[in-house]
């Protein structure tokens, strides 16, 4: 376990701000306990400092994961958000997407989002945009990356993609094994 | 269907075997002796039939009796089921004679048709409706044959029952209990798989009755839980959302307010939308009750230490809505896998996951608040969900795993502090039922850190722990722990204990009383002897060396050897310096 220095810092934030923007500042600086990034077997992990303090007794081979992991580094260098990060991209995220209770079972299997299955979407969401997937009660689902700006989703047809699927809850049991 | 059955009829009691017993197989049996053949095989034929009474049956045949005095009324059935309770007090008298004669019968015929086969004599036995007990012998001849069929197992079982059940008046003569109760138990182990030796030893745990009542709960499974994870959802709108997709359910009952027990479900219940945003956790109701128990508040570092996949360690997260620290440790790294997803699909984020064996507990990290030890066991309790049990544990698991637990239990005493102002808690569980890894753990524990000490689980359900088993006797404080039981409970077999830890400086003086309490008895016997009072200088080699040998050990420099020692310590005086 160690802090992420200042080359993978810049990666991760950057990965996060695609899907919260400016609400970064928000995990950073947080008015109830102080939180902080460390990394640990290329996972990157999202921690109370707390809760770090006392981790640090474990020792590295035993330590298999603390508070909330966000994603890991692939070998290439490249950070990938996990589903595990869902509950504070959900939190702050600029951009959503809501799924028609039809939808949801298609997406939850790792599909992309179509646009029968849109219910709603945020306005003027840009193309290329990370947004979070909810189902119409507000239960976070998911994340992708949108495939049209909200303006030009009105003129496509039902079967076009809208957005790419990137993670969804259903890796809890598709990947369990891969995931940690 | 059939297992369902049985068990009612093995508790319908002994009247409503007696009265198919007696009344249409009497004349057969004597008329027929000599021609035991044929008698034999009308007997296969229909025995199905009287094999497994069914409700319907034996209403059907009381119907039949009583067809000439009319038709059942409410104003009659008092009466009649007074006159039926008569009838099978007669037959129970009529019953005993008669096995005492068939006895002798079977005897007899033995001598008549001493040509006869073997095998056929021992089966004619038992076929015909008077229960008698095979001997030793006859259960040789019956295992190397492969065994007798179902039906006559379970007759043999029930009969058994009943005659332990009352034995002074029941038993045949001359047969000691002990010949029936080892006949239950091979039957036991035969008619529901289990090997001998845990046969026993679950029979053992139980009166009679009880235990049949026991190991027929053990075939049949038992409900499906959910506990609703309060940190994501409130248990009214997950019961609304899943009822909604077609679940069937109803909360567990008023000692939870997380727990829905789910009757049926169109739907795979672990794969819901709801499931895998982490609404809730699918879990035995047996698996709240430690979690309960140990009730870890808000704020306090808490230890898990053999927690995968994490059911339990997500219940005491959510008591403590995500403040403080959990530490979740299971040895098993494949499982520590299905531990860590579990934990983030709750959401909880106090979660520290390790992968040690949890007996080097207090030396990686120690000062906890409150422990859970749900140790690793035989697995007893749950038998309705993973019958490999039954085969595949032999005596020697039994002593291995109680030592490991006994190992066990020590680190985790020894890792809460007793300084904690909210805790100092330790509870342990097992989801075994046998006392060699219960109740004999705990005594265990309560003899070897005298600074613990058994306080109520705070579950008001549960029987009290045996206080003595088998000739052993435990500390009568034992009755605080809880037992739980398949067939009492509907959950399953759990055991639950809960420690307090107190400060050790407290059991120092006791120690120190005992100590004096002892070095006054002695006293009058070394009276007379001169004292012997230290001598710094004489003993400073003998000092310089042990300091030189600690040093050593905790591997640091160690000051030169000054001079040799002599080796037979304590000889008279070395040198004068």
């Amino acid at each position: 376990m160690r802090p992420l220095t200042e080359e993978e810092s810049k990666t991760v934030f950057t990965k996060l701000a695609n899907y919260i923007g400016k609400n970064l500042v928000h995990l950073i600086d947080r008015q109830d306990e102080p939180h902080c990034f460390r990394l640990q077997k290329d996972r990157v992990f999202y921690v109370s400092e707390s809760s770090m303090r006392l981790a640090i007794s474990v020792a590295r081979p035993n330590l298999v994961s603390l508070g909330t992991c966000f994603g890991k580094f692939t070998k290439s260098g490249k950070f990938k958000l996990h589903i595990t990060a869902l509950d504070y991209l959900a939190q702050y995220a600029k951009y959503k997407v809501w799924i028609k209770p039809n939808g949801e079972m298609p997406f939850l299997y790792g599909n992309h989002v179509l646009k029968a299955h849109l219910g709603r979407i945020t306005e003027d969401t840009p193309e290329h945009q990370g947004v979070v997937v909810y189902s119409m009660n507000d239960t976070p689902l998911g994340f992708g990356v949108t495939a049209r700006s909200t303006v030009d989703t009105r003129k496509l047809d039902p079967t076009a993609i809208i957005v790419f699927h990137q993670a969804d809850v259903g890796e809890y049991l598709r990947d369990e094994e891969t995931l940690f | 269907m059939d297992g369902v059955e049985d068990d009612d009829d093995l508790l319908r009691g002994p009247t409503q075997e007696l009265e198919l017993g007696s009344d249409d197989d009497e004349e057969e049996e004597e008329e027929e002796l000599p021609v035991k053949l044929k008698s034999k095989k009308s007997k296969q034929a229909d025995r199905p039939l009287k094999i497994i009474p069914t409700a319907s049956d034996a209403s059907s045949e009381e119907s039949d009796d009583d067809n000439e005095d009319g038709r059942v009324t409410m104003k009659n059935i008092e009466a009649r089921s007074r006159a039926l309770d008569a009838k099978a007090a007669r037959e129970a008298e009529l019953d005993i004679e008669e096995m005492q004669q068939a006895a002798l019968a079977g005897e007899e015929s033995g001598d008549d048709f001493a040509d006869a086969d073997m095998d056929e004599e021992g089966e004619g036995g038992e076929g015909s409706e008077e229960f008698v007990l095979p001997t030793a012998e006859q259960r040789e001849e019956e295992k190397t044959r492969g065994g007798p069929d179902v039906h006559t197992v379970q007759r043999r079982m029930r009969e058994c029952v009943r005659v332990l059940g009352n034995f002074k008046r029941l038993a045949a003569k001359g047969r000691p209990r002990a010949e029936y109760i080892q006949q239950l138990i091979s039957d036991i182990a035969s008619y529901y798989g289990y090997n001998d030796f845990l046969a026993e030893k679950l029979f053992q745990l139980f009166p009679v009755a009880e235990a049949i009542e026991f190991f027929e709960a053990n075939e049949v499974p038992r409900p499906v839980t959910i506990r609703t994870n309060t940190l994501r959802a409130r248990r009214r709108d997950l019961a609304q959302a899943l009822i909604n997709r077609g679940v069937n359910l109803e909360p567990i009952g008023k000692w939870t307010n997380v727990g829905l027990q789910v009757f049926e479900s169109s739907v795979p219940i672990g794969a819901t939308p709801e499931y895998l945003a982490g609404h809730y956790m699918l879990q035995a109701a047996s698996s709240f009750l430690p979690v309960i128990a140990l009730g870890p508040q808000p704020g306090e570092r808490v230890l898990d230490m053999a927690s995968a996949p994490g059911g339990k360690t997500t219940h005491m997260a959510a008591l403590m809505q995500n403040t403080g620290v959990v530490f979740a440790n299971d040895a098993n790294k494949a499982r520590v896998k299905s531990l860590t997803a579990n934990v983030h699909r709750l959401g909880c984020k106090n979660v520290v996951v390790c992968s040690y064996d949890g007996r080097e507990f207090p030396k990686v990290i120690g000062g906890f608040d409150r422990v859970l030890l749900d140790a690793p066991c035989s697995g007893t309790g749950v038998i309705s969900k993973d019958a490999s049990v039954k085969t595949n544990k032999s005596e020697r698991d039994f002593t291995l795993l109680s030592h490991l637990q006994k190992q066990l239990i020590l680190c985790a005493i020894d890792s809460v502090t007793p300084d904690s102002k909210t805790g100092g808690y330790l509870v342990y569980s097992t989801c075994s039922v046998t006392v060699d890894e219960n109740e004999a753990v705990v005594d265990y524990a309560l003899r070897k850190r005298p600074n613990v000490k058994l306080v109520e689980t705070g579950l008001e359900f549960g029987r009290p722990g045996y206080t003595s088993y088998r000739g052993k006797t435990f500390s009568d404080k034992l009755n605080l722990t809880r037992r739980f039981y398949p067939h009492v409970h509907n959950m399953d077999g759990f055991y639950v204990a809960k420690f307090k830890v107190e400060k050790r400086a407290k059991v120092k003086s006791d120690k120190e009383e005992t100590a004096a309490g002892a070095g006054g008895a002695d006293a009058d016997v070394e009276m007379n002897e001169p004292t012997f009072p230290f001598n710094e200088d004489e003993d400073r080699p003998y000092i310089e060396e042990n300091e030189r040998r600690r040093m050593k050990a905790k591997s640091r420099k160690a000051p030169p050897q000054t001079k040799p020692v002599p080796v037979a310590a304590g000889g008279d005086p070395a040198a004068p310096s």
